[in-house]
């Protein structure tokens, strides 16, 4: 055998020998040079190719994407040394340059022979980054003292508000002096902007004295949390559809809600935070905490025909990750689902550790209530209850009879069988095989469908009857049973089929009972219609619906809000029992063909989770408790005739239950899953099991903590959390500021920028958090800071010294977003409809963008007909693959990721919107008639109040005689045309109206 | 005080009496080195983001791009990659393995190409019979046989060809060159999208969105018919002389507010972007306009045959728009009629006749203009086919799967070769087998005729220098290049 021996002296000098029993290879001295060398590059701190690390002992022994490379005394084992000697030529290391000498191979594999002993100190240490100020948490600086400070306004000196004093101190510091304090009209019209997105009035501007009240005021009204809402709304990647190809609508605009209501509430952020995360997990859990785990369910769902839902499944799970990271940790931690972070330290491990805590969820559609509506289900359940009460009071043998209707109804229960089937029957539909042998239906739901079960019999079996059961299932709309987007179902028709003489014969059936079943002559829900309404002829109604040999009428089961996500069974009795055989064939059909026209929108009628199952006893009947869950005396009371009366009575009541609507949720599910670490990030290639953990750079979690989403959000919020507070305040200067303390808030780790006032951000982190996470406290200290307060007016030397304003030597100045463009255009017209909260809604639109093929699939836009156009931004409706143009256009983030910093673009297509588009000119009419109507009598008064409303301060002379002339000329002209909406369609289009000054 | 030049020149302009039609862009001035980028502390950095000029990293010679985009798939083996092979084996089970993306049609019998190929040109590149008129410029064009992606779905391969990796939200082709080369219009956007009078194609914005580029740089799509831009025309009572007076009066508003911002620099950017979107009013709409092509020109690519019209009037839009200094244009087709799963032998011609003149005329106007050495021509979508039959129902419902294991697509002009053909798939047209090139090479390639290197093109993005071709080991593929 070749060998060769290092000596320090000679370099590499070939011995030939018999034994590998030669001086041990030193790693240091002989190995480490070699990686260091030809390796690191492409597998060593900066690059980690196939997630292979070699200067790092505990990655290096772990190996790569494919697997371990060296494996201790088995040097042909180890792949190192069959990529360096080139086994297979394809794969040869070094990639890019010569293969290494034989001799310092050899020297790899005999050091791996050997048991590659590798010091611990000879490893690169990925822990130190955890030194970045930012894995440590915030301690409150001590406030720096004005005193001494060259700042010569007195105001400043005698500021008692810790920002102006880290302020005073940088400017001092960059020989800077602040600007004087804005003018009042302007500082209003600021205050009006920041906090709740809408200009002020004259009449606001006319009675504003001082900051501090007007904040609180502001601070109260419900607009703020409008304001305030939406922008957390992008950190949440709200959106009203699902994305993807066939982006359908989704329903979870009561998170959207409830985020506006925690904001006008002044929910502390740390349970602003534990709610999104786990308000399902707390104990007595509000309707609203479960709401608000719609956080997480706002990622994009995928229904594409064929795709694997585990895979879109995990998309979500990544975007879920990434979505914490960026939104609440301001860490990047989405690049680790598929390698070592490159530069922060947490490891691909770590990442899954924490993906753990989230993935052990169902993801349903809840039925949730306004708050009225609550009040009113409260209502009624209570008054149904006090008639069951009194039903049971005026007939005190009730107990014996309901007692021996229960015997009876056991005693005749039947032996069904769960039938078995040969294959799965789905088109594009998934029918997954449940343990318990029913079926889910999920993925891509047609609207008209007819599934076939070849049933798989072992022995020649008796069949008298086929029962259809309806089961719940977190995975369906409301619970299921069905997959309506109201949980709801029809069954067109049950075939049931068998070879005869050797020819498939469909079996005609004797009766068909069902516990529940809709009145005859029912009309299809609205969504579940032909594209045409008025010639759809269908209908649905009682069982028998189910096998009149009718494809218009379908057995429904819908018992109206409140009793309609009952599970239900139907009894199909053959017209006689019949042996089949394991070869006649027997198969059982379910016709679903009561959905609606477009199978890409929310319109399938499909059943959702279903079991199937056979009884050889004649005159089965469907068991009238079977949905009855704990409540049979309901059941019971309507069997009674004499009771009569009140039943209608109940009925009555049930009628007037509140419809509710349904929200994306979440739901732990009873078996937790196995997390692994996916090599790649991809779905298909486990590794190891991981156990919960979170990085080690950040807060430990507490001893013996659970792996439970409750837990995760404790820590995530917990005070020595060293991002979660630091990256929420960061944010919120921004939205003030126009730039963070630190100008990438979405990453606070070591590729981040440095804080332009570190201190201020601890102080502000810390600070927050000793007044319970308030963010309107929060919001408080900073606009009534001097800091703030700040006139904008820059002077050329200033823009020269500090062009992005870091250092706040003046007030901020920009664009506001598409959202405020859109308000201020609402507002100072007049059309705003100030409503809060409801559906989202459709303001006009070009329809071409909503039909084939420019949308994948027709979308169902309806520009709503009233004053619902004119509603805030925050309702418009969010579809993902077809942004609403205006807001688009003004930079407002589609809902596709998390977005914690949006861009701010000022284009040509920005001017044609505002100038052209539908509501911008009708902003305008509106607007002019507003002038004339409430601006006093002359056009000068017109015209002024026009300005002031668009811009918040009344115009120079100058200006107003210059748009005095152009009115004056219009009029002149005697043309046919509006002199007022022309000046009221320059007002709206100036810098200074969408600009926050 | 130093003034700055821009306000010293603006009211020098605006003193003197001139109309908001010549008052000179602040982009103008920019570009005139008048105004001059503040100098930005190193601590402080942050962007700014405009369409002016920008000098490429070296001189490149391609200064625009049409992108000719066909998505759905074309036929490889029908269009430009002849398969004897294939033929030979007609009917028979294809002799590997294949990967299908719909099972419940695939068959493994090969299907022959149906269309004869034949030599063109000096070079002699051997096209299907489907494309005559491409046949007639072949020795203009390089044609890449060895395509590949590798992922077999619509988005994925849209994500790769377009936006350089199969993931989604990234920006696409046109917002990096328009980021990375700006404008050389000022009364037209940078980068403009042509649509397709049914729609968009599948994905639709994704096409040419600016990703987590600025909004700055995204496309601005034009519809295929009127109004070809939404908004771009005011009300008729506004229209006009009175729209003109407004902007005036927006303008001297605006200007007068800047005096008391001196340098505020987007109000400075919002009074160019109402300059541009009033220049847009009549220069997109005349642009837009192709009344007045010569009637020889409109001969040559087809617009007076009813099934060429739309299409060849798009391939003169984007020339116009190229002409005046658009950086990139995109034409697209509608929904993914490229995708012929089934009926190809019927529906396949159908797309040919639809494009290959208009196509094959935009190469010859650009040439006979001058324009073709600076201009990309380029056709292609975002994968190929199988050689396999899938849906085996009878000939007339024949068709092909997807495959972007190996497809094929022709660029032309702005410094690519000749007359030349590059790379070649296996006997059966399924896989690359020789000069594989991959999304990123093309990208890395095409950048580097525009003078940019694709290493070098990169924008800030959480930290990290996120580039089209994102260090997915890009090489620049040389032999495409003259």
């Amino acid at each position: 055998m070749s060998l060769i021996v290092p000596t320090r002296l000679w370099g590499w000098i070939p011995v030939f020998c018999a034994t590998t029993a030669l001086a041990t290879v030193d790693f240091v001295h002989d190995v480490q040079p070699i990686l260091k060398e030809h390796c690191y590059r492409c597998h060593g701190p900066q690059k980690q190719e196939a997630a292979l690390r070699l200067d790092h002992k505990p990655s290096a022994l772990k190996g790569s994407d494919n697997g371990p490379v060296i494996v201790p005394g088995k040097s042909a084992e180890s792949k190192i040394v069959h990529a360096l000697r080139g086994s297979n030529p394809k794969l040869q290391m070094p990639r890019k340059a010569d293969p290494l000498p034989p001799a310092q191979i050899d020297l790899i594999e005999r050091w791996i022979n050997e048991g590659a002993q590798w010091p611990d100190s000879a490893s690169a240490k990925t822990e130190s980054k955890i030194d970045h100020w930012a894995f440590k948490p915030p301690v409150k600086p001590p406030v720096p003292s004005v005193a001494d400070l060259s700042i010569t306004d007195p105001a400043w000196k005698k500021s008692r508000n810790p920002i102006d004093a880290f302020i005073a101190s940088r400017l001092a510091k960059e020989g800077l002096q602040p600007s004087p304090p804005a003018p009042p009209e302007k500082l209003a019209r600021r205050l009006f902007l920041d906090l709740i997105g809408l200009p002020p009035t004259p009449t606001d501007l006319a009675t504003f004295k001082e900051a501090p009240l007007l904040t609180k005021r502001l601070l109260a009204s419900p607009q703020y949390g409008e304001r305030w809402g939406r922008l957390w709304l992008d950190s949440a990647r709200y959106a009203d559809s699902n994305g993807y190809e066939k982006d359908p609508m989704r329903f979870i605009w009561f998170y959207r809600d409830w985020v506006i209501k925690a904001f006008n509430d002044d929910l502390p952020y740390d349970q602003f935070i534990i709610d999104q995360l786990a308000g399902d997990e707390l104990p007595n859990a509000t309707q609203d905490q479960i709401v608000a785990t719609g956080f997480l369910r706002n990622s994009m769902i995928n229904e594409e025909g064929g795709v694997d839902p585990e895979q879109f499944r995990m998309e979500a799970m990544f975007d879920r990750m990434d979505t914490i990271g960026k939104s609440i940790l301001g860490l990047t931690i989405g690049c680790t689902q598929c390698h070592n972070h490159k530069y922060d330290p947490i490891s691909q491990e770590e990442y899954y550790r924490m993906f753990a805590f989230l993935n052990n969820d169902n993801e349903p559609w809840r039925v949730v209530y306004t708050t009225p509506e609550q009040a009113q289900r409260a209502q009624i359940l209570k008054s149904i209850e006090a008639l069951e009460t009194q039903l049971k009071r005026d007939h005190p043998d009730w107990q014996q009879r309901f007692a021996a209707w229960q015997a009876a109804i056991t005693k005749n229960r039947p032996e069904w069988t769960t039938l078995r089937f040969e294959d799965d029957p789905s088109g594009g539909e998934k029918a997954l095989r449940q343990p318990d042998g029913s079926i889910l239906a999920q993925g891509y739901a047609p609207t008209r469908s007819e599934v076939k079960f070849q049933v798989k019999l072992d022995a020649p079996t008796v069949i008298a009857a086929i029962r259809l059961e309806l089961m719940n299932d977190p995975n369906l709309p409301a619970y299921g049973p069905g997959r309506s987007q109201k949980g709801t179902a029809a069954l067109t028709e049950l075939n049931v089929e068998m070879k005869i003489d050797g020819k498939m014969t469909k079996l005609k059936f004797a009766s068909a009972t069902a516990d529940f079943g809709e009145p005859e002559n029912s009309p299809l829900a609205p969504f579940a219609k032909d594209k045409e309404a008025a010639k759809d002829k269908r209908v649905t109604g009682p069982i028998q619906y189910a096998i009149d040999g009718k494809d218009e009428t379908a057995w429904g089961i819908d018992a109206g809000p409140g009793r309609r996500n009952s599970p239900r069974n139907a009894v199909f009795v053959l017209e006689k029992p019949i042996t089949v055989k394991p070869e006649d064939g027997l198969t059982i059909g379910l016709s679903m063909k009561h959905g609606g026209w477009n199978s890409d929108d929310l319109q399938t009628m499909n059943l959702g989770r279903y079991r199937i199952s056979a009884t050889a006893t004649p005159d089965a009947k469907a068991d009238p408790l079977y949905g009855a869950a704990g409540n049979a005396f309901a059941v019971f009371r309507t069997t009674v005739p004499e009771w009569k009366d009140t039943n209608a009575a109940i009925e009555k009541l049930w009628a007037q239950h509140p419809e509710g609507a349904t929200t994306l949720v979440l739901d732990s599910r009873d078996q937790p899953r196995m997390t692994m670490t996916l090599k790649r990030g991809d779905f298909t290639k486990p590794g190891d099991l991981v156990q919960l953990g979170v990085p080690a750079m950040l807060n430990p979690l507490p001893k013996n903590a659970d792996g439970s989403r409750l837990t995760f959000a404790r820590w995530i919020t917990d005070r020595k959390s060293p991002t979660t507070a630091r990256a929420f305040v960061n944010r919120v200067w921004q939205a003030y500021f126009g730039t963070g303390l630190i100008d990438t808030p979405e990453d606070l780790g070591t590729q981040g920028s440095a804080p332009s006032h570190p201190e201020l951000l601890d102080w502000l982190a810390c600070d927050f958090m000793d007044h319970g996470w308030s963010v309107k406290h929060l919001h408080e200290l900073i606009v009534t800071s001097l800091t703030y307060q700040q006139s904008s007016t820059v002077t050329p030397a200033l823009l020269e010294r500090d062009p992005y304003n870091r250092l706040l030597a003046r007030g901020p100045r920009f664009r506001v977003e598409g959202e405020v463009v859109r308000d201020i255009q609402l507002a100072v017209s007049g059309l705003l409809n100030p409503t809060l909260g409801g559906r989202p809604v459709m303001p006009p639109a070009p329809a071409y963008l909503f039909e084939k093929p420019a949308s994948y699939a027709p979308f169902p836009w309806h520009v709503e007909t009233d004053s619902n156009q004119y509603r805030r931004a925050v309702y418009t409706f969010r579809r993902r693959s077809t942004p609403y143009p205006f807001l688009a256009t003004f930079d407002v983030p589609n809902g596709e990721t998390a977005c914690v910093r949006r861009s701010k673009s000022n284009t040509p297509l920005q001017a044609l919107m505002t100038l052209n588009e539908t509501i911008s000119i009708e902003a305008a009419k509106a607007l002019a008639q507003r002038m004339q109507k409430e601006g006093g009598t002359t056009p000068e008064t017109q015209i002024a109040y026009g300005f002031e409303l668009c811009t918040g301060r009344k115009p120079s002379p100058k200006e107003l005689a210059t748009l005095s002339a152009l009115m004056g000329r219009q009029a002149a002209r005697k043309e046919q045309l509006d002199a007022p909406t022309i000046v009221a369609r320059v007002l709206l289009n100036l810098d200074e109206t969408v600009t926050k000054e | 005080m130093k003034r700055p030049a821009l306000c010293s020149r603006r009211h020098f302009l605006h003193a003197n009496g001139f109309g908001i039609g010549t008052l000179a862009l602040a982009s103008l001035l920019e570009r005139d080195g008048l105004l001059a980028a503040p100098v930005k502390p190193e601590l402080f950095g942050q962007a700014r983001y405009d369409l002016t000029p920008k000098q490429p990293h070296f001189n490149g010679q391609a200064k625009a791009m049409i992108s000719l985009f066909m998505m759905g798939g074309p036929s490889q083996m029908d269009l430009f990659d002849p398969k004897p092979m294939l033929t030979k084996y007609h009917g028979q089970k294809f002799p590997g393995e294949i990967k299908y993306d719909n099972l419940a049609q695939a068959s493994s019998k090969c299907f022959g190409s149906p269309w004869k190929f034949a030599k063109h040109g000096e070079c002699g590149m051997e096209i299907s019979e489907l494309l005559p008129n491409l046949a007639k410029v072949v020795d203009e064009i390089t044609l890449i046989r060895s395509m590949t992606s590798g992922v077999n779905n619509h988005a994925q391969g849209l994500y790769a060809m377009n936006a350089g990796r199969v993931t989604a939200g990234r920006p696409a082709l046109g917002s990096w060159l328009t980021y990375g080369l700006g404008s050389e219009t000022d009364e037209l956007p940078a980068y403009m999208v042509l649509a397709h009078p049914s729609g968009l194609p599948t994905f639709s914005g994704e096409h040419f969105t600016n990703g987590w580029l600025p909004a700055l740089y995204q496309g601005t799509l034009v519809r295929a018919t009127e109004p070809r831009i939404l908004n771009l025309d005011p009300p008729p009572s506004l229209a006009g002389e009175r729209q003109a007076r407004q902007l005036d009066l927006l303008n001297e508003l605006n200007e007068a507010h800047l005096t008391l911002h001196p340098g505020e620099l987007d109000l400075q950017a919002r009074i160019a972007s109402y300059e541009l979107a009033a220049k847009m009013q009549t220069a997109a709409k005349e642009a837009l306009d192709i009344s007045d092509e010569p009637q020889h020109i409109k001969t040559l690519y087809g617009v007076d045959n009813p099934i060429t019209k739309d299409y060849a009037t798009r391939c003169i839009i984007a020339r116009r728009l190229v002409e005046r200094g658009v950086r990139h244009v995109q034409v697209l087709n509608s929904g993914q009629s490229w995708d012929q799963h089934s009926s190809l032998i019927t529906s396949l011609p159908k797309n040919c006749e639809a494009t290959d003149q208009p196509s094959a005329a935009l190469i010859i106007d650009l040439k006979q203009r001058g324009l073709l050495d600076t201009t990309v021509v380029h056709w292609g979508g975002e994968m190929g086919r199988l050689p396999v039959l899938q849906n085996d129902a009878g000939r007339e419902k024949w068709g092909r799967d997807h495959n972007t294991y190996g497809f094929s697509m022709w660029l032309a002009g702005g410094g690519f070769k000749k007359g030349y053909v590059h790379g070649e798939t296996d006997e059966f047209g399924h896989k690359a087998v020789i000069d594989e090139v991959k999304h990123y090479d093309y990208h890395a390639t095409l950048l580097k005729t525009f003078g940019l290197d694709h290493t070098k093109l990169t924008y800030k993005r959480n930290g990290l220098a996120a580039s089209l071709t994102d260090n997915q080991g890009a090489k620049v593929v040389d032999q495409l290049l003259a």
